[in-house]
């Protein structure tokens, strides 16, 4: 909570390395301001984001995850974000099942000239999510890590 | 033919002003075999104007129907006017477009005990329904006096072009013109046929609705046209109407007819001039009928290019 | 092992982070974040001072990983790298930080939030880094060979600079001869200098250099391979002429019964024969038949070519042919394609005679073009008195394309000055903004100014032939709003030439596919780095020059195609190159061979290996975007430097503030 008393949320965001992280370098270098609220991950490609690393970042405390990457199409990797859209697809039925909203897991592209795409998303997304208030998802988690199972399976 | 019963929407104008256009469209519905049923208590579209005075209602008011129609089971709805066809396709697109605003007309309907759903109602201009669900094969099929002889302009105004043209490109369109040469007719070559007709600036600057309208007369004459085809009552009320104190504005001398294309379409299918409204416009088309001949016209050799003549740029289809 | 020792470094970038972070916060605050030995906050890391610290640090605290807090990595990584890697550690234990552009410079009314995210970015790295691992780049060796597609004055002039270092290029052409759109100018900017004749020559020279083979009438099939190793396979089309008996003495394509407008040199404005060579001065000289008109072809009967050609060099017979090439570097300079202007409907090309498209008008004006390079109409015979010049047909308008085109504005002189001084007609240029950019540009626009041309400010709304008083009859009426006069006009002129933009060509994306170059949102060739690294392309060894990276004129294509060539020779005489170690690899012990990443890979970098029953990544294939890293359901392919526990580590350091008892916001 920030000192006026509203929510401001947390918002992991995993960026790929070529368009949405340089998206997000240009929206620094023209000094286009947002909300403070997401924290971003560089991967190589938006086809890297392995569904899991949502599923963690919500778990360790994200009310929400944006992921970006380059518009379809124009991926450096030529086809990676198609791989991403069809996961994404996927994940979306996982965590509706698991009870999260839409928007709290947001998957949008910007070029790397679109700094302002960049940071309107941003802040957007921010809204969508202060709106719907604290995830406090961790706290619905059993006592155990769940990765520590997962990882006792793999033994 | 996807269908042979169609929910239908009037407007008011066909009601009220331009009967040979009812008339006609009446007439060519029963030669081609289908029905139009028009949709129960409907209310005026609010015209062109509404928009500009105030959104909110002018949306409301032409949502109730196509709430109306959807109440009463109608997946499309066929519209003769264009302005009807624009601001009933306008919107059923925006409220779709803009959640907020389908919210707010929603609440406005709920006091008429009324909802609508946007992309429930498909919105259809008539000419694009004959066009599409009648087709060309039906069309001249039941082409009993075929419209030889006749070069015409096909006009179909600013409010269909824009911004979705039903008829392919916005500027340049050509749906009407294959139609009225599947028909026997010739098209004119008429540049202008996407322009405003000036709409209702008559009463608003009479300078500049006789240039809109003049300027369309003109092209026409230009064009070589025997008569120009309007599908929006609005667009044939100006040109045909103020076509005479245009003459006197500008100093010329024209007397071109503006027949609706259902009239003309009427002629081709056979039907006489009495049942299609023949004779109800100011700027007498009675030449119209007397220029149809029984045999089609010699194909007009193309002009002959000059012989060091640089090739043209070919124009897809 | 011994426990990871990490060094953090936080740099007030002056006043550019520290302005709004609090820095010296921050490195306090870092101190108390798991395996962190030592934390500073510094003016300039990027200084020698800061990289001098981190060396020293390394020593003197034995740091086993460093972090340094700053601008992006896209800026200073590998700067960070380099003193890491002096100071004895491996380059690949550092991690970065971005709390300039990601934190500073896009919050600086939230101090608070900015030093929160600070703090939430240093602690993800600190996490991140210790998962790290020594890598060491990938050396693989440079075939000397290059391969260059597209033989426009890009291309030319890059295969002519490496062929001229004394190493062999081949170079690859879809039409009949080389010499790409320059070889249809009449003159060219600014000096008014004949674009033959200095495009000819080069020509010749491309043409019969010991070091060039000359590939024309051939196309790029198949590329496999990596940097300093590719296999590619070209397509010659069947030209139908023995090139090693055919003189180019032009009796075949004299006697051809077929004449045919020619789309492609002429620009639909001329005529070419089914057998034909696209122009006089064409390289290589040899004719090529039409397939697709040749009486021949498409009724058995005619011969006409084969009965004159003295040297019985016609082969109806003639297959197209497959040619493997082994090359080290490629360099694409495939080119552009003019806006097709019938896209503006309202513009009337092609509905109105006598308005024409820019290249359409080179042609017109080309002492060697259907007209002897007299400007006339459409009928072939009429001078104009007046033409109008339309800039940016196509470009900055969102309907079509956003880019400005960057030459248009410059041939639109040219072609103001060419019809003054050939007919002497008045000229009207209706532009949006004049933008003479480069040198001598601006002189040559006020020198067309002074020669009389008329320049009328205001986007052209439309372009008629319908009359509207008697001074209009018959002539093409420019409709456009005048922004300088505030008033709408309409200028009745003989000729319209609209000034069409440049675009990629129309298989721009599936050329990039093939080669592994993707296109950024205007369709052309994406670029390494738009400033400072414009020729290279995120493939290793393939590289972009000319229009097809981005609208652009003569001379500019001329210098990416020597940029390019010296990128190309850097790495043929270091004769290997090292590559970005990010790679993914298979742990084959633990692959169950269900070859679902087989698929995932755009570059086909992943085989499965029958024998063994599993896949087997090719790291010199492998670009490292990590598709099969996500993909695998064994969560056994890793990929390097962003492996699985680096991420969850980065995603929990992240959130170190969130459910811990490490909470960023402080109580004062």
């Amino acid at each position: 909570m920030s000192d006026n008393g509203t929510f401001t949320p947390v918002i992991v965001g995993f960026l790929c390395n070529w368009c949405s992280y340089r998206a997000a370098d240009l929206a620094g270098t023209s000094r286009m301001g947002y909300p403070a609220t997401l924290r971003d991950i560089r991967i190589m490609c938006t086809g890297r984001l392995d569904p899991t690393f949502v599923l963690r970042a919500l778990q360790k405390g994200a009310d929400g995850v944006l992921i970006m990457g380059c518009h379809p199409g124009q991926c450096h990797y030529q086809e990676g974000n198609y791989k991403a859209i069809r996961r994404f697809a996927l994940l979306r039925r996982t965590l509706r099942q698991l009870g999260i909203a839409d928007e709290r897991v947001q998957l949008h592209w910007a070029s790397a000239a679109e700094g302002v795409r960049f940071a309107q998303t941003v802040a957007r997304v921010t809204e969508q999510i202060r709106q719907l208030g604290p995830l406090d998802w961790a706290h619905n988690w059993p006592n155990e890590d769940p990765y520590a199972v997962e990882e006792a399976v793999h033994e | 033919m996807t269908a042979t019963r169609y929910p239908y929407y009037p407007g008011c104008s066909l009601q009220h002003r331009s009967h040979a256009y009812q008339q006609s469209t009446e007439a060519v519905a029963r030669a081609l075999g289908f029905e139009l049923v028009e949709v129960d208590d409907w209310n005026c579209c609010g015209a062109t104007e509404y928009f500009s005075v105030n959104r909110l209602p002018a949306y409301a008011l032409v949502a109730r129907n196509l709430a109306r129609a959807a109440e009463q089971g109608a997946t499309e709805i066929v519209v003769p006017c264009s302005a009807c066809f624009l601001n009933l396709h306008k919107t059923d697109k925006n409220m779709g477009r803009y959640p907020k605003l389908g919210e707010r007309v929603n609440q406005a309907l709920a006091a008429g005990k009324l909802h609508y759903e946007p992309g429930t109602v498909k919105v259809r201009h008539l000419l694009e329904m004959v066009i599409t669900d009648i087709g060309n094969d039906r069309l001249k099929e039941r082409t009993r006096r075929p419209l030889y002889g006749l070069k015409l302009a096909a006009y179909y105004g600013c409010l269909v072009a824009r911004p979705d043209s039903v008829f392919g490109s916005t500027e340049q369109p050509t749906a009407m013109d294959k139609m009225l040469e599947l028909l026997g007719a010739q098209a004119a070559p008429f540049a202008l046929k996407t322009f405003c007709c000036g709409g209702h600036m008559t009463q608003i600057s009479e300078d500049t609705a006789f240039e809109m309208i003049h300027r369309i007369v003109q092209n026409a004459v230009q064009s070589g046209a025997d008569a120009i085809v309007a599908i929006c009552p609005m667009c044939q009320l100006n040109l045909d109407v103020y076509q005479e104190a245009a003459n006197r504005y500008f100093e010329t001398d024209y007397h071109v007819p503006v027949l609706f294309f259902t009239q003309v379409l009427g002629l081709a299918l056979g039907l006489s001039p009495k049942e299609l409204g023949f004779g109800q416009e100011f700027v007498d088309a009675r030449s119209v009928l007397d220029k149809i001949q029984d045999v089609p016209p010699p194909r007009a050799t193309p002009a002959r290019r000059p012989k060091n003549a640089l090739p043209m740029p070919a124009m897809p289809e | 092992m011994s426990e990871p020792r990490v060094g953090v470094y936080v740099c007030h970038c002056g006043h550019n982070i520290a302005g709004t972070v609090d820095v010296e916060h921050v490195a306090e605050w870092a101190m108390g974040l798991p395996n962190v030995v030592v934390s500073r906050d510094n003016k300039f890391m990027c200084a020698s001072t800061g990289q001098e610290q981190v060396e020293q640090d390394i020593k003197e605290f034995d740091l086993t990983h460093v972090v340094v807090a700053s601008c992006s990595p896209h800026m200073h990584e590998k700067t960070f790298r380099n003193a890491c890697a002096r100071a004895g550690l491996n380059p690949y234990m550092f991690e970065m930080a971005n709390i300039r552009e990601h934190a500073s410079w896009v919050h600086p009314n939230d101090r608070d939030g900015a030093t929160n995210k600070a703090k939430a970015l240093v602690s993800a790295a600190v996490h991140r880094v210790v998962h790290h691992q020594p890598l060491e780049p990938m050396v693989v060796s440079i075939r000397p060979e290059t391969l260059v597609v597209g033989g426009g004055i890009a291309g030319i002039q890059a295969a002519l600079e490496i062929a001229d270092a004394g190493y062999h290029v081949y170079l690859v052409e879809r039409e009949p001869s080389i010499g790409g759109h320059m070889a249809m100018f009449d003159k060219t900017f600014p000096t008014l200098d004949c674009s033959a004749c200095i495009l000819t020559p080069k020509m010749f020279d491309a043409g019969g250099h010991p070091n060039i083979t000359l590939l024309s009438y051939s196309e790029v099939e198949r590329v496999d391979g990596y940097v300093g190793n590719f296999t590619v396979q070209v397509r010659k089309k069947a030209r139908k002429v023995d090139q090693d008996l055919c003189t180019g003495c032009g009796s075949c394509w004299d006697k051809c019964p077929i004449r045919i407008v020619d789309t492609v040199f002429e620009a639909g404005l001329g005529y070419r024969k089914a057998i034909y060579r696209p122009f006089p001065q064409a390289v290589p000289k040899y004719p090529v038949i039409d397939v697709e008109n040749c009486t021949y072809f498409k009724t058995g009967k005619c011969r006409m070519c084969e009965k004159v050609c003295p040297t019985n060099a016609i082969r109806f017979d003639m297959e197209d042919e497959i040619v493997e090439l082994e090359v080290g570097n490629i360099i694409l300079a495939t080119g552009f394609k003019l806006f097709d202007a019938r896209r503006i409907p309202q513009y009337g090309y092609g509905r109105l005679e006598n308005v024409f498209t820019s290249l359409e008008f080179e042609r017109l004006t080309n002492a060697a073009g259907p007209t002897e390079g007299k400007i006339v109409l459409r009928d072939g015979e009429t001078t104009p008195k007046t033409v109008a010049i339309i800039h940016c047909v196509g470009s900055r308008d969102r309907n079509f394309n956003t880019h400005c085109s960057a030459i248009c504005c410059m041939s639109s002189l040219k072609f103001a000055h060419l019809v003054m001084e050939k007919t002497g007609a008045q000229v009207y240029n209706f532009y949006i903004d004049m933008r003479p950019i480069h040198k001598g540009y601006e002189e040559f626009y006020h020198r067309i100014m002074e020669e009389g041309a008329q320049f009328v400010r205001g986007k052209v709304s439309e372009i008629t032939g319908v009359a509207r008083s008697p001074e209009e009859d018959g002539k093409v009426i420019v409709v456009c709003e005048d922004t300088l006069i505030g008033h709408q006009r309409r200028v009745p002129v003989d000729m319209v030439i609209l000034a069409a933009g440049l675009e990629p060509r129309a298989d721009a994306q599936a050329v990039g596919y093939l080669f592994g170059v993707g296109c950024g949102d205007t369709g052309f060739f994406t670029e390494r780095h738009p400033k400072l690294d414009p020729v290279a392309t995120v493939t290793e060894g393939v590289f972009i020059a000319g229009a097809c990276q981005g609208a652009k004129d003569i001379p500019d294509s001329v210098a990416q195609g020597a940029a390019a060539a010296a990128r190309v020779l850097g790495t043929i005489s270091r004769r290997e190159v090292s590559l970005e170690p990010i790679r993914a690899s298979i742990d084959e012990e633990r692959c169950s061979g269900c070859r679902i990443c087989n698929n995932m890979c755009p570059y086909h970098a992943i085989d499965f290996i029958e024998e063994k029953g599993v896949s087997r990544v090719n790291p010199a294939l492998c670009k490292g975007c990590g598709t099969c890293v996500a993909a695998c359901p064994s969560q056994v392919i890793s990929g390097a430097h962003f492996t699985f526990d680096q991420l969850m580590a980065e995603i929990d350091g992240i959130l170190v503030d969130v459910l811990s008892d490490r909470p960023i916001v402080e109580a004062v």
